[in-house]
């Protein structure tokens, strides 16, 4: 057995493992925050593209109906619109589910938000496999690329509604925009207020050294319950919350590529693209490491409850340990 | 009256002069559109010289009206016309699309001041616009945004989601001017997409529709912006022009021709170009 101890600075709930952990979608967090924005800028306005009350925007309307405006079912129009906004001053949200923001308005995200460095914060909404039962159609596994690619926006993937809050709050301080992505299963808030948030700045949740887990958004707890399967089988692993995934955390990466010499990278997403492929970017060319990236590997979803297709799919707590385990023997190989 | 002859006879020289800077910057860039930009040449100079209210001296001023080219792929009309309002020195304009230039071959916000966006995917430019104006109703500010696009970017789907916002809000301090020259790449608008009955379906949508029957023609083009203004103050709908333009306006080698959408002329084909444009220009000069 190795030990399993969390790193005291992450200043996490006292049992992340317990049951009676609150559970709560993402989507929550950064809903509330903007009503909490709201009261203190009179600048932030909300667009909807006829989902409010599922990306939880609706909170917002209900408080500052002034400043919320419905754009219909028409997500392109709705991020076109909101660099308008942006060039008057206002910080302006919006979010939708990520298979169409920006799946279908990449483009106008593209040109009108991202290249213009424009204020605009928007969330992908209903990210992952675990929207489960709507099936492949409604599941993003690849916004983290399309957004991840556009030079100058910053990307976040929080792992909890705590930590959505918190993607909120700094999204609206930082000057340009940004992409928060957001999921709507229930999922153990296990973070605090006290857990540290800097955006680019990776959260040490444990320390480790035969492997690490380089985890992303609500993964990020299965990746804990991995390193304490893995710490019982005797491995001793980090697990690192990359909340933030463009600008990654470069220094964090290169730190336990070296001192590890495995890492395995963990999102609901595509493995192309995505945080893992960030992963394997920088590595490539500044320390060539194992690296096993977990996610979706090349194929599309299909409808089912959310925890039993992250099994199927080898994204949960028993994947991450299988994932862990490899990379630990091709290090070995590699020797 | 003396006073309105001259300001129109200066209105006319002015989109004469632009219209020859359009055809020696193309002549220079090698690439490029010519017919939407020769045939925009009027309503830019009328909008510039005439109906905004802005302050090449004060770019940024905040009460002055917006003006959004959707349509970017014309922006050689904007530069030439931003550059003889005072913008940025005239010369510069032979240096678009070349390495290091401020005049991208799709322009860039405020890469020059006074370009307002950055454009060339259509149809952003009309919804950016919904978003001005918008903002400018939630401040209580009186400025008008205007907003440029073509006849063939009405095939984009998002160009009716921003027509529908707009209506919905009530935006009646946004007028729309249409380019409406029938045609685009492959060929006659009313071949490649029909879009007839146009301004009905503005006027379906809960716009207010100015039809401006010559867009080339200076007179109807500042009674039509004239028309246009007034409604905002008067209707709680904005407004579209839709604006009957002769493409490649100004050189008989261009005129109509769809061919001339994203081509540019040779070194003879400008000499034919400008000298005709000269020709015009003494004609108007002549005029009491």
């Amino acid at each position: 057995m190795a030990n399993f101890e969390l790193s005291q600075n992450a200043r996490l709930a006292g049992d992340v493992f317990s049951g009676g952990l609150v559970k709560e979608p993402t989507r929550d967090g950064w809903g509330r925050e903007l009503v909490a924005l709201g009261a203190k800028d009179r600048n932030i306005v909300v667009l909807s593209a006829d989902v409010s009350s599922s990306v939880r925007t609706n909170w917002f309307e209900e408080k500052y109906p002034e400043r919320f405006i419905e754009c219909g079912i028409a997500e392109q129009n709705m991020a076109s619109v909101a660099s308008g906004l942006a060039m008057e001053g206002k910080i302006v949200f919006f979010s939708a589910y990520g298979t169409f923001s920006p799946g279908r308005n990449w483009d106008q995200v593209r040109v009108g938000v991202v290249m213009n460095k424009l204020n605009v914060k928007f969330s992908g909404a209903h990210a992952g496999i675990t929207v489960g039962p709507d099936g492949a159609t409604h599941q993003a596994l690849e916004d983290i690329a399309l957004m991840r690619v556009l030079p100058g926006l910053v990307v976040l993937n929080p792992c909890d509604s705590v930590e959505a809050a918190k993607c909120a709050r700094l999204a609206a301080a930082a000057p340009g925009p940004v992409y928060i992505r957001v999921g709507r299963e229930n999922t153990p808030v296990f973070t605090t207020d006290a857990t540290p948030f800097e955006i680019g700045k990776a959260v040490v949740l444990k320390e480790g050294s035969d492997v690490a887990i380089l985890a992303t958004g609500i993964l990020v707890h299965e990746a804990l319950k991995a390193a304490k399967k893995l710490a019982d089988a005797g491995i001793d692993a980090a697990v690192i919350n990359h909340h933030t995934i463009k600008p990654l955390d470069d220094e964090s990466v290169l730190h336990y590529a070296k001192k590890c010499g495995a890492l395995v990278t963990v999102e609901e997403h595509q493995v192309s693209g995505g945080f893992g492929g960030a992963v394997c970017e920088l590595l490539s060319s500044a320390h060539p490491a194992v690296v096993v990236r977990v996610g979706m590997q090349d194929r599309f979803g299909e409808s089912g409850p959310a925890y039993p297709l992250l099994a199927k799919y080898k994204m949960d707590a028993d994947g991450i340990v299988e994932g862990a385990k490899s990379a630990i023997a091709k290090k070995s190989q590699k020797k | 009256m003396a006073a309105e002859k001259n300001k129109l006879r200066e209105l006319k020289l002015r989109a004469n002069a632009i219209r020859q800077d359009i055809v020696k910057m193309l002549l220079e860039a090698k690439s490029g559109h010519t017919a939407g930009p020769m045939g925009m040449a009027d309503i830019y100079t009328a909008l510039y010289f005439g109906v905004l209210r802005h302050d090449a001296k004060n770019p940024k001023w905040d009460g002055r009206d917006r003006c959004i080219l959707s349509n970017a792929h014309i922006c050689p009309v904007l530069y030439a016309t931003l550059a003889h309002a005072g913008y940025f020195p005239i010369p510069e304009l032979m240096t678009l699309r070349k390495l290091g230039t401020r005049l991208h071959g799709h322009p860039h916000r405020n890469a020059v001041p006074g370009l307002e966006t950055t454009g060339g995917p259509l149809a952003q430019g009309i919804s950016t616009a919904v978003g001005l104006a918008i903002a400018a109703k939630m401040d209580g500010k009186k400025h008008l945004t205007y907003v440029l696009t073509g006849d063939g970017e009405h095939d984009e789907g998002q160009v009716w989601e921003a027509v529908m916002l707009a209506a919905k809000y009530k935006l009646n301090n946004l007028i729309q001017i249409v380019d409406y020259n029938n045609i685009q790449i492959d060929g006659p608008v009313d071949k490649v997409m029909p879009l007839e009955p146009f301004a009905d379906k503005y006027r379906a949508f809960g716009w207010n529709v100015v039809e401006l029957a010559d867009g080339n023609d200076m007179e109807k083009v500042l009674d039509a912006l004239e028309k246009a203004r007034a409604l905002s103050g008067r209707s709680d709908r904005p407004i579209v022009i839709v604006a009957k333009t002769l493409s490649g306006k100004g050189c008989s080698l261009f005129e109509g021709k769809y061919q001339w959408h994203g081509r540019v002329p040779n070194a003879e084909e400008a000499k034919t170009a400008l000298s005709e444009l000269d020709a015009e220009r003494k004609k108007i000069e002549a005029q009491a």
